[in-house]
């Protein structure tokens, strides 16, 4: 399968090794990977902050970008559920195929390649936080963590509490700070409770925010994406 | 008062109150967890559950396309069952009929069921400006009427009091110091101080939960009884309705009475259910007014994108899951529809700069649209919202000019190259930098974009 990078204006610029790791990843399960180098933004900041014609231009540059791409995988779930959810609302019927052809990579791992072992070792005890998006908006349910539980020497421990929101929420994470340090602070808890050295999930910005929590708590515990413990 | 919010402070701001009060939220936590694992079994045991919901919401949006004629059909039936109608442009109008009526009965004095409505167009402060006085009989706003507090929770008004500030409550206003904190002493002295109300009171004001056209019949659900004091024993009966609680048929009232008590109380079914319908010669009520209340319901009810808020039936689901709720209690939504129901619902029939900042109190996690009985998306309508919110202009310049600098790719990676070398700043920067930094530390910078490792790796 030739599969196109959606690698998200997000991870693109703060977090390269997780797109480092998509690409590895992918290649060694036999699959060649291209990445269209016009591709920018989906417009889902613009979209969630109130800026929907913004947004609008946003979403159309994106499917003219991908619109001949056959598979367009994306190491973000709310990314992923951006495109399938909102194009469609944001641009008719002018959105095309484009939504459909768009997989968050553990969805496009298990469910369209089959793949249940990536062949990966890791030997630490991780704990998996499902982000909202992946569990309400793309209903991954269990999927990434039947893809950890196959890794090799990795230990899964459950987290209390994991369908709770982490309290990011893009800019709510600073129009309502306070509020998104509370929820954080209970978050970072049950992480902590758990007895993981690493938390990981689907989607970069919500571990950017728990990250610079467990940084300032000065936790030994590290947020890693889970393309980066599938590519090891 | 006369409209949803309460008022002039953003949510932000009146957010740190809840979150600094750890008694407070404690008793949400412990609260809304306790109805959480309630509503899940009670939904769970249910193998139709999500038909259920689809019937629900295909209801109500049935309903609500073709308001006007229900209305009409509600109106004829229930005036041949011997009620009054009433109709109601906004909170002062409907202010102004029940006091009306009530003057016009000679009565000064009402018994009253517990009713959002009628807290929506500030009914009771109302009454006390007209020379008269409603006693509010469900325990929890007795407790908050007693304390000059207000509601918190959709269902659970006085979630925000443990039991040991409602016997200081009570103590200090309807018992004696002998009063114990034990929740049955506590109902007892509410008991006590209720009944002689009941006996001697010639009024009952009541909301409904529902509304039915082709009967006219208004239907309430309660679970302590004292709702149905107030509809049985008063002569004089006067419900406020909102004009979104109507229901067509009959029938429809099957599905609701289904997905309310579960999704609220967490029951299978509701221990008091009142229907209604017009007066019966020497049983109950012999003078029976329905005022239907727009309120800002019609305005609503024009946009197409954030209509669906008027499915709602107020079963207060969403609250009960929403981490933000949890965190920052009722009073901080400013508005007698707080959580994410009241998110959506009060900046619609209320626009104020204060009530716009609400469409922002959400992460967008989309736990309320996953229990919501009616199946309102919630965080779509959020966002809808947002798009029609006036913008601070420094937010405005910066998001332009991050669309533009999206707009290229040549744009695209100058930013992230001029990002990359003022990063260090991040660390100095006020506004969103320094809100981020309260309670987390800055991401590092990466040396290299995933782009230029891309393109360093090929040939």
């Amino acid at each position: 399968m030739r599969a196109s990078l959606f690698i998200t204006c997000f991870n693109d610029t703060l977090s390269p090794e997780t797109g480092r790791a998509t690409v590895d990843l992918l290649e060694r399960l036999g699959h060649e990977v291209e990445f269209r180098e016009a591709q920018t933004c989906c417009g889902q900041m613009h979209l969630n902050s109130g800026y929907r014609d913004e947004a609008r231009d946003l979403a159309r540059r994106f499917v003219k970008v991908f619109h001949d791409a056959e598979v367009i995988v994306t190491p973000s779930a709310s990314c992923a559920g951006m495109v399938r959810e909102s194009y469609p609302l944001l641009l008719g019927s002018d959105a095309g195929d484009v939504p459909g052809r768009v997989f968050e990579l553990t969805e496009l791992l298990y469910d369209r390649l089959g793949v249940s072992d990536t062949g990966a070792s890791f030997a630490e005890r991780v704990c998996y936080h499902p982000t909202c998006h992946s569990l309400r908006n793309l209903g991954l349910g269990d999927r990434p963590e039947q893809l950890l539980r196959t890794v090799h020497g990795l230990e899964l421990l459950p987290l209390e509490d994991a369908d709770q929101c982490c309290g990011f929420g893009g800019t709510f994470a600073v129009k309502n700070a306070d509020v998104s340090a509370a929820m954080l602070a209970d978050k970072l808890d049950r992480i902590e409770e758990s007895g993981a050295q690493v938390v990981t999930a689907v989607d970069n910005s919500c571990l950017m925010h728990i990250q610079g929590g467990l940084r300032r708590r000065r936790s030994s515990v590290r947020a890693m994406h889970i393309a980066e413990i599938l590519a090891r | 008062m006369s409209s949803a919010a309460r008022g002039a402070t953003t949510f932000p701001a009146a957010a740190g109150a809840g979150l600094a009060d750890q008694t407070l939220r404690a008793n949400l936590a412990r609260a809304t967890g306790t109805i959480r694992a309630r509503r899940t079994a009670a939904a769970g045991e249910l193998p139709d559950w999500e038909e259920l919901r689809e019937r629900g919401r295909r209801i109500k949006d049935g309903t609500l396309a073709r308001l006007d004629e229900h209305l009409l059909t509600f109106e004829a039936a229930a005036t041949d069952a011997g009620a009054t109608v009433h109709w109601a442009r906004d909170a002062d109008e409907a202010n102004a009929t029940v006091i009306g009526l009530m003057r016009a009965a000679g009565f000064t004095e009402a018994v009253k069921v517990k009713s959002l409505t009628t807290d929506e167009i500030g009914l009771n402060d109302a009454l006390t400006a007209a020379g008269m006085h409603a006693t509010e009989t469900d325990l929890a706003e007795l407790i908050l009427q007693l304390d000059g507090d207000w509601s918190s929770h959709i269902l659970v008004p006085a979630i925000h009091r443990n039991r040991h500030e409602i016997g200081d409550i009570f103590r200090r206003t309807i018992a004696d110091d002998g009063l114990t904190d034990e929740p049955a002493d506590l109902a007892e002295a509410a008991r006590l101080h209720l009944r002689r109300r009941f006996l001697d009171t010639q009024v009952g004001i009541c909301g409904a939960n529902f509304a039915v056209a082709e009967t006219g019949s208004i239907c309430i659900l309660e679970s302590e009884g004292n709702g149905r004091m107030c509809t049985t024993l008063p002569r004089t009966l006067i419900a406020v309705v909102g004009i979104e609680k109507l229901l067509p048929r009959w029938d429809d009232l099957s599905v609701m009475l289904q997905l309310l008590p579960r999704s609220s109380t967490g029951e299978r079914m509701n221990p008091y259910t009142s229907v209604i319908t017009g007066v019966s010669q020497d049983d109950g009520p012999q003078h029976l007014h329905i005022v239907l209340l727009d309120n800002g319901r019609s305005a609503v009810l024009a946009d197409p994108e954030g209509r669906d808020a008027l499915r709602c039936i107020r079963c207060s689901a969403c609250l009960n899951v929403c981490p933000v709720y949890q965190r920052t209690g009722g009073h901080a939504y400013g508005s007698i529809y707080p959580g994410p129901i009241g998110a959506i619902l009060t900046p619609q029939l209320d626009p104020t700069p204060a009530t716009r900042s609400l469409p922002y109190a959400s992460t967008l996690c989309g736990a309320c649209y996953a229990v919501c009985p009616v199946k309102i998306d919630i965080p779509r309508i959020l966002v809808h919202l947002r798009s029609q919110t006036p913008k601070p202009p420094a937010e405005r310049a910066a998001m332009r000019v991050l669309a533009w600098a999206f707009g290229s790719r040549r744009r695209f990676e100058r930013l992230q190259r001029v990002g990359r070398r003022l990063a260090p700043l991040g660390n100095r920067l006020p506004g969103p930098a320094a809100a981020w930094r309260r309670s987390r530390e800055m991401p590092a910078a990466p040396q290299q974009s995933f782009r230029e490792w891309w393109h360093d790796r090929r040939p």
